[in-house]
């Protein structure tokens, strides 16, 4: 190893006196007993924070300005050695791998056999594995609405036909589910202006019910323009025109927002005639088609 | 005293020979070469903060009424997660100040990680015999990103909910095993109750202690092959000039560390990071408006928001539409980033070991072919944002979204052009910065070769030969 001793670069200040590390140990010192008596005095998270930087920095410039002008550096000059080792050394690593795998019999049946079972062992780990969640069957497919449920808003209120209006959406859920987070539901009323969408059967005066669940990624599309009659998802902007069923307008949304079949019971309150007939939110491999 | 302390090590250890080797190591002195020491010590500071708010954070969903000192919130229904999130930085002395010092080393940690990453590409320092440690960086990469995506959705808010919700349905995406996959993460379907505790472990436990290790990895397949060093005067294939390990480079690196945490803790404490009390518990039928996620994540999210609403079906069978932005392109992303140092030996047939680092000049296509990278996902950053610049611009979102689209096809080859041409300019004309390069360079490199062949064949001997 060869060294040389420190070269000053242009530019460089030179060995000065060790003042400016004195003072911001002095300034780091100061501001550590600030912070005690900020958080003895019941604690403020921007003074603490910015005494607590100050405290840090002032070691951080003490030791860096020490390093830079007290200590040799920049022109020390090491060899690197060649990294690929020599020939004999890697034959006798293999030789010491290859170490009593000569003179077995019936070798190749033992490494096949070996191998099998450590897959077999692979495949029972699975097992431990499948118990991190349940099994999807129809949980995809189905949601808790059934024939008859009073939909619910978010504080648990049945909702009566004439209360939903036309320029509002409201988030309902079936009433004995008031919690199901693949049930949230948009309830409507378009203009008289416009022909409600889907079967004839599925909506009451105008009033439509539309799955809440994005059929892109899952967020709720909770922004409702109402003169275009247009539901918007916030995350990443698809549009439904609900006059269209709530076919996707623009966005990366493919498919259009399920409609669920409502009708009035003799109370007039509003209720689902129904499960929705497809599967609500994203897009799955396995998923029927619409 | 050193002296009694190392000869009590050395009677027991026999350290003496390597300790007197380590402290000798030389390390070369660049400024580029920080880059990895600020992402290692700001994970420092993520473990030390960390560590801190793991004993006031309680990673359950079970419901509860907040009654802390933030009145909005007072008598809402939330998770402990929740509260204890909100207690923590309100009614906790000097927990808001390491909560956000926690996720500002969060943010700085990757970016830093980022920047470390592009300084190895576009210098070259990935080839033989680094692959190994490409590979490693690589991976610590993801483990990165993950462990900050996993961090920032533990307070069960109704930001990073929304995210979980999106992350949920590209794992339902994926195709054949989709709805497994996001059954046995999940715990069930979304939101399933599980998905907090588990985030928590893996947060906690099982990812830092992935990047610790393979951090240990990284550093000492540094100390082993030696750090690569830019040409320059007495700088050759066969040497290494620079500091000493000690004292000069170790102080140094320890006044750095001094300065990486002395800035985080200072943000910590006087700029805001994820408000989560401003945004509100997390109700699967509720969602922010606008909804952005960190930093990090902008390119994926971006990508989610400009592509066409493809969905393919064939065979009674779906590709939903997240599985192309969301698991298909970072699947692309880190594939490319873990063989690039094979596909480029492969493309320049040069299998040589290099520890001179290359100017990003001397390599016109590679850098060309980085910047095109870059600017692809620089644009699908930009486009996370599409509501908010529509928002500023008093544009449609489908205006801005459409001229996404346009951009994130023609703006990246484009950019990669400019780069090969200016890279060739300054190759050629030899100047020493952008601005000295003569435009005729540039727009004619081939004639401008020709004119000036004497001087720049004379020059471009000379790094070879002289070193």
């Amino acid at each position: 190893m060869k060294t040389k001793s420190r070269m000053l670069r242009p530019g460089d200040a030179g060995p000065a006196g060790p003042t400016p590390i004195l003072v911001a140990l002095g300034i780091s010192i100061a501001a550590a007993v600030a912070v005690t008596v900020v958080y003895a005095l019941g604690g403020q998270p921007q003074l603490e924070g910015a005494l607590l930087g100050l405290a840090l920095g002032g070691v951080a410039v003490a030791l860096i300005v020490f390093a830079r002008r007290m200590l040799p550096g920049g022109h020390f000059v090491q060899v690197r050695e060649d990294l690929p080792g020599t020939a004999d050394e890697r034959a006798s690593v293999s030789a010491a791998f290859s170490t009593g795998a000569e003179p077995i019999e019936r070798r190749s049946l033992m490494v096949k056999m070996f191998g099998l079972a450590v897959g077999a062992l692979g495949l029972a780990a699975l097992f431990p594995v499948r118990s991190l969640g349940t099994r999807p069957g129809q949980s995809l497919r189905v949601t808790d609405w059934k024939r008859g449920t009073r939909v619910v808003t978010g504080n648990g209120e049945p909702v009566r036909l004439e209360e939903v209006d036309v320029n509002t959406i409201l988030t309902v859920f079936p009433e004995d589910h008031p919690d199901s987070p693949d049930s949230q539901t948009i309830l409507l009323r378009l203009p008289p202006s416009v022909p409600a969408p889907g079967p004839r059967d599925w909506t009451v005066e105008g009033v439509v019910a539309f799955s809440k669940i994005c059929t892109h990624a899952g967020c709720p599309v909770s922004l409702y323009q109402a003169q275009s009659q247009e539901l918007f998802c916030p995350c990443h902007q698809s549009t439904f025109s609900v006059a269209q069923g709530a076919k996707p307008t623009f966005g990366p949304a493919a498919r259009r927002l399920p409609q669920l079949p409502i009708g009035v019971n003799d109370q007039g309150f509003v209720v689902a005639m129904g499960d929705f007939t497809e599967p609500v939110g994203p897009g799955f491999w396995s998923r029927p088609r619409d | 005293m050193i002296n009694r302390a190392s000869r009590w090590i050395d009677d027991r250890l026999s350290a003496a020979s390597f300790t007197r080797h380590a402290l000798n190591k030389v390390f070369p002195d660049h400024w580029s070469f920080m880059l990895g020491e600020v992402a290692m010590y700001s994970f420092v500071v993520l473990l030390l903060t960390g560590i801190f708010l793991t004993f006031f954070f309680d990673p359950s969903v079970a419901e509860t009424t907040y009654e802390g000192s933030y009145a909005p919130l007072r008598g809402v229904k939330m998770s402990e997660a929740f509260r204890s999130t909100v207690e923590l930085s309100f009614d906790v002395r000097a927990g808001l100040v390491m909560r956000q010092a926690h996720h500002w080393a969060a943010i700085v940690f990757i970016a830093s990680l980022v920047l470390h990453m592009l300084r190895v590409f576009f210098t070259g320092a990935f080839r033989r015999p680094r692959e190994i440690n490409w590979i490693v960086g690589v991976t610590l990469f993801i483990l990165a990103f993950f462990n900050g995506f996993s961090g920032y959705s533990l307070p069960d808010d109704l930001l990073s909910g929304t995210g979980l919700r999106i992350a949920y349905s590209i794992a339902l995406s994926v195709p054949m095993i989709g709805s497994w996959l996001a059954f046995l993460v999940f715990g069930g379907e979304f939101p399933a109750h599980e998905i907090i505790p588990r985030l928590f472990i893996t947060h906690v436990m099982i990812v830092p202690g992935l990047i610790i290790g393979l951090l240990t990895v990284h550093l000492a397949i540094i100390w082993r092959q030696k750090h690569t060093d830019f040409p320059g005067p007495g700088r050759r294939e066969t040497n290494v000039v620079g500091s000493r390990l000690w004292p000069t480079y170790a102080i140094n690196s320890i006044g750095l560390f001094f300065a990486v945490s002395a800035v985080l803790i200072a943000m910590g404490g006087l700029l805001q990071v994820n408000p989560v009390w401003l945004y509100g518990p997390f109700h699967p039928d509720q969602v922010t408006s606008p909804a952005q996620p960190d930093w990090w994540l902008g390119w994926t999210e971006g990508a989610l928001r400009i592509i066409p609403s493809w969905e393919i079906r064939a065979f009674g069978f779906e590709i939903p539409n997240p599985f192309f932005a969301g698991a298909l392109l970072p699947g692309i992303t880190f594939g490319l980033l873990y063989l690039w140092p094979f596909i480029e030996a492969r493309m320049t047939r040069d299998r040589e070991p290099h520890h001179i680092l290359d100017r990003a000049r001397d390599r016109p296509v590679r850098t060309a072919l980085g910047m095109t990278t870059l600017t692809f996902y620089a644009v699908l950053q930009v486009a996370a944002s599409n509501d908010l610049i529509a928002n500023k611009l008093a544009a449609s979102v489908a205006t801005i979204t459409r001229v996404f689209q346009v951009l994130i096809i023609l703006l990246p080859p484009l950019v990669g052009y400019v780069t090969y041409r200016l890279m060739k300019g300054l190759q050629v004309s030899r100047a020493e910065r952008f601005s000295t390069v003569p435009l005729d360079a540039v727009l004619h490199p081939k004639r401008y070769n020709g004119a000036s062949e004497e001087r720049a064949s004379e020059e471009s001997e000379e790094p070879t030969t002289s070193s």
